[in-house]
């Protein structure tokens, strides 16, 4: 079922003066394309540079210059388009949007308006354990960005770089099918992570190479679609959901003081926390669409298609069943695991290292939680950390054997990422002597001296069994932790008689 | 002896390789007729030392033996196609002093096959227009006259630089470019031979843009084979222009003088337009007599969207020109005009770099893309475009070779005459010619007879697509039975 056909969930509704509000939102991102070569010339894409550096005379419109369609760029809108499950449009067409700006050399982008290269899709978003929506996207096409312009240089200048100039995007737009700022972020990352498995976007925003213009209107639940507002140009995922939800509050709070919404576009200023406007509709251009004259209609051959849907790799949906079928995993555990491939694979490794089967679920909870926490403190991704998956998959035997408790594993991890410690993990439990003592007799001796020297807690213990928790640690801490717990406590039980 | 510059282009090359003259000694002849000449103001840039340059080359690589096609043969180069080096503008102020750091790809194999650029010829400010009265350069005059008159005439357009170059024997031979009839028409004004190939037979990379989708390179010279030689080398596939077609050049010089016996020709009826003088009428019969007499069968023919092929035209190419001049914004290269703001600046500066014909121009296809008129006009344009072509398609499944229409519809008319009057006369210049355009046809013109008052017509002939070879061959029949229309009367140089 297309979400915006589910009903109002009284959850993410927004409370109001006059009752309760819905939100809707609808997305249209732009992601740059992965390729070397711009859209309609052979300058390069890479990110820096020089201002002017990677400009052909194409990109700068020079007179008599002409385009010619990337055969790579369009392989990348393809592959996206298999990505989201969205039909693929044999045959598009390329169109003039025609505006005066000094970062758009031709005085048009080329873009694609009637005819897109890529049709109806969707995008499975999962928001918990038991809650997944299903974003239905309306299109996808190819468009190249404008260049910059640079106005804080000089007091009475302004400056024009187009190495951007003629890089293709991909403009992605969905229905109106969001109705939360959490789903809205929830929507932008799993696109971002579809685009990043099938290596047709970086999902690099901090370089702007993936924007969201943001839809927002709101209505009374049940109530027709309201007027909405263009937030353009959001460049990160956290400010996506601010966006929506000062906007949101915005335009509430003119409904309820009885006015009503003009449709406009607006600016997200995250320093202050509002929106602006930008231009209203009637300040909106009229940008003359028509097909650019220079290009011939794409026309994709069907095996070319077929054969790049026979290349896709796994993406985040079907390897997350894969990990529930295969692992056990829950399926949010799979989703968390599966929204980087990277953390995938690294997962997998772990679990399949040395040729032995393992806890695959004993090895999520690692690298969800101490591998990933010391990844994210570091600001690296999970396979740059020292620690390899191998030893991930070497530290979960460790603990399955008993060879050490998960506690002395925390410790043992530890010494591996502050020592980038890369070889056997067994062997420096030996050498560092860390090694979980099962030895039911030096146990027995060192609790007899602990219910020894503390009478008074053994008067408590027998009161208050849970009292039980204070020997238990005090035996851990004399034994410096590698006592075996379990061992632990059976014989303080037996010693207590609790 | 024939001084050097009156041979034709197959003559000189003849000459060349005999070694009865240099290149050095024939763009000499050249530059110094160029020289002579100024007054028609054909040329809006001479280079001569690059010219001499080039000739010098020439000799070395036909001493050698390594002549290319058109080895030491000086051509001009209409100001539509990008030079590198040299100061390529379309005729227009916004491109005062632009010297672009490439070279189109049409001129770079003129170059190739060893030809010598003697300059840039004039046109019509982005080749808009039919007389190049719009040129910012002012206008180019004809080498003709009309009998006992000195009104100075215009040499039609948009390619009237190298129409009059052309026919003053101030060059072997000379590119243009052609829309809506700016090769055929200023060729039939001068008694010169002009082609316009087939849509996508030549490059248009580096050809500064009118109207994208009907903007098609060719050839003038003074005779039919002269463009032959001349097309083969303009003609071929670029791969930086996606609308350039990957087929086999051919040898159109072998198409000329092959037997048009059995060639049926079609006389379209709807090009007898109202108020077409007895002349142009005689002139048709005239062309057709001498085809029928080659051998070739005449048949009568209909193209009923003919009468909206006009209106189409101006639909279809200020839409595309409306876009396609929107570069020229003072931002990059060219002229700037200071303004308080960037909106200031850009309509200063478009405002002062346009001449009103291009202005009317973006104007009007800057109305027809808008919205709400958009499906009124542009749409509505692109459909009747279709079915024009569909006219040809079903003519030429009928088995007709090719199309016999005149060029223009009167001879070439005095300088400032339509220039002051409503600009639908000169529109009206263009009404045989601009349905090829619309269909992406080759076609060609060529003089065949006078005016009462001694002013050369031409004849244009409409072939099917890649079908270049046909109209050279009947476009010889055509000399044959006509002549050459050479000027008499060098007043100029007197």
């Amino acid at each position: 079922m297309n979400a915006h056909a589910r009903p109002a969930d009284p959850r993410k509704l927004i409370k109001g003066a006059t009752g309760d509000w819905e939100v809707v939102i609808g997305m249209e991102i732009h992601a740059q394309v992965s390729s070397n070569a711009k859209l309609f010339s052979g300058a390069s894409t890479a990110f820096g540079g020089p201002p002017n550096d990677h400009v052909s005379l194409v990109d700068a419109a020079m007179p008599g210059m002409l385009p010619v369609i990337n055969k790579e760029c369009v392989a990348q809108a393809v592959r996206t388009g298999l990505g989201l499950k969205a039909q693929i449009n044999l045959r598009s067409v390329f169109d003039r949007k025609n505006y005066f700006y000094p970062d758009l050399p031709q005085g048009y982008q080329i873009s694609q308006y009637k005819s897109p290269i890529v049709g109806e899709g969707e995008v499975i978003v999962d928001l918990s354990d038991s809650e997944t929506i299903t974003v239905g996207i309306e299109r996808l096409h190819l468009e190249q960005d404008a260049g910059k312009s640079i106005h804080d240089l000089s007091p009475s200048l302004s400056f024009v770089d187009l190495n951007r100039s003629g890089v293709a995007l991909m403009e992605i737009v969905s229905r109106p099918d969001l109705r939360s700022a959490d789903e809205a972020r929830a929507y932008v990352t799993k696109l971002r992570s579809i685009l990043r498995y099938l290596g047709t976007c970086d999902g690099d925003m901090e370089k702007g190479n993936l924007r969201a213009d943001v839809n927002v209107s709101v209505r009374k639940p049940g109530e027709p679609l309201g007027t909405r507002c263009e937030i353009k140009n959001v460049n990160s995922i956290r400010f996506i959901g601010q966006a929506v939800e000062v906007e949101a509050r915005r335009q509430i709070e003119i409904l309820e003081d009885g006015g009503s919404i003009d449709q406009e576009t607006r600016l997200f200023d995250p320093n202050k926390g509002e929106t602006r406007s930008m231009r209203s509709k009637e300040e909106a251009h009229d940008y003359r669409y028509f097909p650019d004259p220079d290009l011939l209609p794409l026309v994709l051959e069907p095996g070319f298609v077929t054969e790049l849907e026979g290349e896709l790799p796994e993406l985040p949906d079907a390897k997350k069943a894969r990990f529930i079928a295969d692992y056990g995993l829950t399926p949010y555990d799979a989703s968390i695991l599966v929204a980087e491939k990277e953390t995938a694979d690294y997962f997998e490794e772990a679990v399949k290292a040395g040729g032995v089967s393992r806890n695959a679920k004993l090895v999520a909870n690692w690298v969800m939680g101490d591998v990933a926490a010391y990844a994210n403190t570091a600001g690296v991704s999970i396979s740059r950390t020292p620690v390899s998956a191998a030893q991930v998959g070497a530290l979960v035997d460790l603990i399955s054997d008993g060879t050490i408790s998960g506690k002395i594993a925390k410790d043992l991890l530890v010494i591996v990422l502050a020592e980038s410690y890369a070889g056997d993990l067994r062997a420096l439990v030996e050498e560092r002597g860390l090694k979980q003592v099962t030895d039911t007799g030096a146990i027995e001796k060192v609790v007899d001296e602990i219910i020894a020297a503390n009478p008074d807690k053994v008067a408590q213990v027998l009161a208050k069994p849970t009292m039980l928790g204070w020997f238990v640690g005090q035996v851990m801490k004399a034994s410096g932790g590698k006592a075996n717990p379990q061992a632990v406590n059976d014989i303080l039980k037996q010693k207590l008689g609790v | 002896m024939t001084a050097l510059n009156h041979l034709t282009l197959t003559q000189a090359r003849e000459g060349l390789a005999q070694g009865e003259f240099t290149s050095v000694e024939l763009t000499e002849s050249y530059l110094k007729a160029m020289e002579q000449a100024r007054v028609l103001n054909a040329f809006t840039v001479e280079t001569p030392d690059q010219a001499l340059a080039m000739a010098a080359r020439a000799d070395a690589r036909i001493a050698s033996g390594d002549a290319g096609p058109l080895e030491g043969l000086p051509l001009g180069v209409k100001d539509m196609f990008a030079t590198e080096g040299v100061a390529t503008t379309a005729c227009s102020n916004i491109l005062k002093g632009f010297v672009p750091p490439y070279e189109s790809t049409v001129t770079s194999q003129l170059w190739r096959d060893g030809a010598v650029m003697l300059g840039k010829l004039a046109n019509d400010e982005f080749a808009m227009g039919s007389s190049t009265e719009t040129s910012a350069f002012g206008p180019v005059v004809s080498p003709w006259r009309r009998e006992g008159d000195t009104t100075p005439l215009v040499p039609g357009g948009s390619s009237g630089g190298s129409a009059a170059a052309v026919s003053a024997f101030l060059c072997a031979g000379a590119t243009g470019t052609d829309t809506g009839g700016s090769i055929r028409q200023p060729a039939a004004f001068t008694g010169t031979v002009g082609i316009k190939p087939t849509y996508g037979r030549c490059s248009r990379w580096g050809i500064i843009a009118y109207a994208s989708s009907l903007d098609q390179a060719g050839p003038f010279a003074r005779s039919v084979n002269d463009a032959a030689i001349l097309l083969r080398s303009m003609a071929g596939h670029d791969a930086k222009d996606s609308t350039s077609v990957n087929m086999r050049v051919p040898n159109y010089e072998d198409a000329v003088g092959v037997s048009v016996k059995g060639k049926r020709i079609g006389i379209p009826r709807e090009y007898r337009v109202e108020g077409m003088s007895q002349e142009i009428c005689e002139l048709w019969e005239q062309g057709a007599d001498m085809l029928r007499d080659a051998g070739a069968e005449i048949v009568d023919i209909t193209l009923p969207h003919t009468k909206y092929a006009l209106p189409t035209y101006y639909i279809v190419a200020p839409a595309e020109a409306s876009s396609n001049l929107a570069r020229y914004d003072g931002v990059r290269y060219g002229n700037r005009v200071p303004g308080k703001d960037i909106i200031d600046m850009y309509e200063r500066t478009r405002a002062a770099g346009f001449g009103p014909e291009v202005r009317r121009r973006i104007m009007i296809g800057t109305y027809v893309l808008s919205a709400g008129y958009y499906d009124a006009y542009y749409l509505k344009a692109q459909r009747v475009r279709t079915l024009i072509k569909r006219d040809f398609d079903d003519v030429f499944a009928q088995g007709v070779d090719a199309i016999l229409t005149p060029a223009t519809p009167s001879p070439a008319f005095g300088i400032g005459e339509k220039s002051n009057a409503d600009p639908v006369e000169m529109y009206l210049q263009d009404v045989f010619t601009v349905t090829v355009n619309l269909a992406g046809l080759p076609a060609i013109s060529v003089p065949a007879g006078f005016s009462a008052d001694g002013l050369p017509l031409g004849l244009q002939l409409i072939g099917r697509p890649f079908e270049e070879e046909t109209l050279f061959a009947l476009g010889q029949a055509v000399e044959d039975a006509a002549g050459r229309f050479p000027v008499e009367d060098h007043w100029w140089s007197r």
